[in-house]
């Protein structure tokens, strides 16, 4: 098994799901970690498939290409039926509950069903951090970056008229448990 | 040491060529390399250089040869078949010595093709695509940073051999993003100072010398042939002496040796490190320039040990041909490749090296 983790995330566009993973990269590269962040790529639309791939290890990454993932964001049925089997066994499987009416087949790998968009919407009184609530869930279980290191990716991304959207999505990081 | 930051490939591309003093900038879009003109219109006039979006590829290559021949640094960028159509205008900069960068972030083709990385166009930038006796000189990175290092060289190159220096890249390289450390920005030459560095260039003669001349017509052919003879190939000799780039890995004792450039080596690397944990020993060369093609990286095959060297591309064995050249019948050669804008993934490359070698025994 090597150092690397590598984390597919899988879902429509609109939903952030490339968001995520450069919020993941961000979040390593400011670990010092070696990151690679790669979309997959197309005539792209809003509603239309979007995934990406994050690797992220402390050795220079090699490929960026994946066939297999430690971690797998489903943020809808389709990608979750469609990218399920790529799970390493006993590696982590995050699904939205709210957008996947059919459970995960899989019984060799952790589950953890993280309802985003309603947890964003009662707990954090926005329809915009489902995604982030989703980047909280997994970097909770997987740890990935500490808090103080997500407050940086945030201070990063987030600036100018932007920076007051930092708290919101600071609670986001912690809004889901288990 | 300087601060990494996170980029896109094609973002990172632009900056590097601001930095190393591009301020002409001439582009048409095309998937998947448009955060180029996208990043160097948003971009370059701050650092006080000119975007101009062309009409089409065709525009562009004849922006590049006004800009080039007035001694400005210039690139341009553009996807497989939008360099297919530069190739007169990349002929012309060859024959009249005009330094330029190009950007290729290869797709899948012919034709219009696929949006998807591939690696296809490695003929056309090596040995042609324009007509007559020229090349390109050609650069193949295969991480981020070392895309951005090279850009950074490539206009010194191009200045120095006066000829088109192209980076190719694919789709890949183009739309992923990593950390990079964007080198220092180079002080970019003046008006009144281009002169003496380019005295051939066509800056205004003032009455104190004789006018230059740039043309790509020679009615005279005697003096055409002189001009191949003795400007440009030359150029082409030096370069082969001096310009070759490759990386070498894990070559003592391989059974096998992978030759891959761009992303296709990252791919082979990791296949690579799964092959040894089944016991085979695989060694790699990664040409960096494809012209001039490291063909010395070739003598370094250990020869009691290795039984066939394997060209892995994204083509129909566009690049094996220069492997054959190189080993000069020294060692059996196998393709590992993927076409139309299909990637090689770590477990196929591991799958078919094994079959290669099980049809070698």
């Amino acid at each position: 098994m090597s150092s690397t983790k590598k984390i597919y995330i899988a879902g429509f566009g609109g939903q952030g799901v490339l968001l995520i993973g450069q919020m993941l990269a961000y979040a390593a590269l400011f670990d010092d970690k070696e990151v690679t962040w790669m979309p997959a790529y197309g005539p792209e639309m809003r509603g239309g498939t979007a995934n990406c791939t994050v690797c992220i290890s402390d050795k220079p990454i090699a490929s960026p290409v994946i066939t297999e993932c430690d971690i797998l964001i489903a943020m809808n049925g389709a990608s979750l039926a469609k990218f399920e089997h790529m799970v390493v066994p006993g590696g982590e499987l995050f699904v939205n509950t709210g957008l996947c009416p059919n459970p995960p087949k899989r019984k060799d790998i952790n589950v953890h069903y993280v309802d985003c968009t309603n947890i964003a919407e009662e707990k954090l009184n926005s329809n915009k951090v489902a995604n982030m609530v989703m980047l909280g869930a997994v970097n909770k279980i997987a740890n990935i970056a500490s808090l103080d290191t997500m407050f940086k990716v945030f201070e990063y991304t987030l600036k100018g008229p932007k920076a007051k959207l930092i708290p919101l999505n600071m609670r986001a990081m912690e809004a889901w448990s288990e | 040491m300087a601060e990494k930051k996170l980029m896109k490939g094609n973002e990172a591309f632009a900056v590097a060529a601001i930095a190393a003093g591009c301020r002409y900038y001439f582009g048409y879009p095309i998937t998947p390399q448009n955060e180029v003109p996208e990043y160097m219109a948003r971009e370059l006039r701050a650092a006080g250089g000119h975007f101009i979006q062309a009409e089409s590829e065709l525009a562009s290559i004849s922006f590049i040869y006004g800009a080039a021949a007035a001694g400005a640094r210039c690139m341009t960028s553009s996807s497989s078949i939008g360099i297919a159509l530069m190739q007169e205008g990349i002929g012309s900069c060859i024959i009249c010595e005009l330094p330029c960068v190009i950007i290729n972030v290869m797709r899948g083709g012919p034709g219009i093709g696929s949006i998807q990385p591939a690696q296809a166009d490695y003929t056309m930038v090596t040995k042609g695509g324009m007509n007559g006796d020229a090349h390109n000189i050609v650069y193949a990175p295969s991480t981020i940073q070392e895309a951005v290092d090279m850009i950074y060289k490539a206009f010194d190159v191009a200045d120095d051999y006066r000829n088109p220096v192209i980076i190719c890249v694919d789709g890949m390289i183009g739309q992923m993003m990593e950390p990079v450390v964007v080198p220092e920005f180079k002080p970019v030459l003046e008006e009144k100072d281009i002169e003496k560095v380019k005295p051939w260039a066509l800056c205004g003669h003032k009455n104190k010398r004789d006018r230059n001349k740039i043309n790509s017509v020679w009615l005279d052919h005697t003096e055409l042939e002189v001009a191949i003879n003795e400007r440009i190939w030359p150029k082409y000799e030096r370069a082969m002496k001096e310009l070759p780039e490759w990386e070498s890995k894990n070559l003592e004792g391989a059974e096998a040796v992978f030759v891959a450039y761009g992303s296709t080596a990252r791919i082979a690397v990791e296949a690579m490190e799964l092959l040894e944990e089944e016991g085979i020993k695989i060694g790699l060369i990664r040409p960096k320039t494809l012209w001039p093609f490291p063909d010395a990286a070739f003598d370094e095959i250990d020869k009691e040990t290795t039984k066939v060297v394997i060209s892995v591309e994204l083509s129909m064995g566009q690049m094996l041909q220069d492997i054959k050249l190189a080993l000069e019948g020294r060692y059996p050669t196998a393709l590992i490749n993927r076409v139309g804008g299909m990637l090689l993934t770590p477990n196929e490359i591991v799958e078919r090296t094994k079959a290669v070698l099980g049809g070698m025994k």
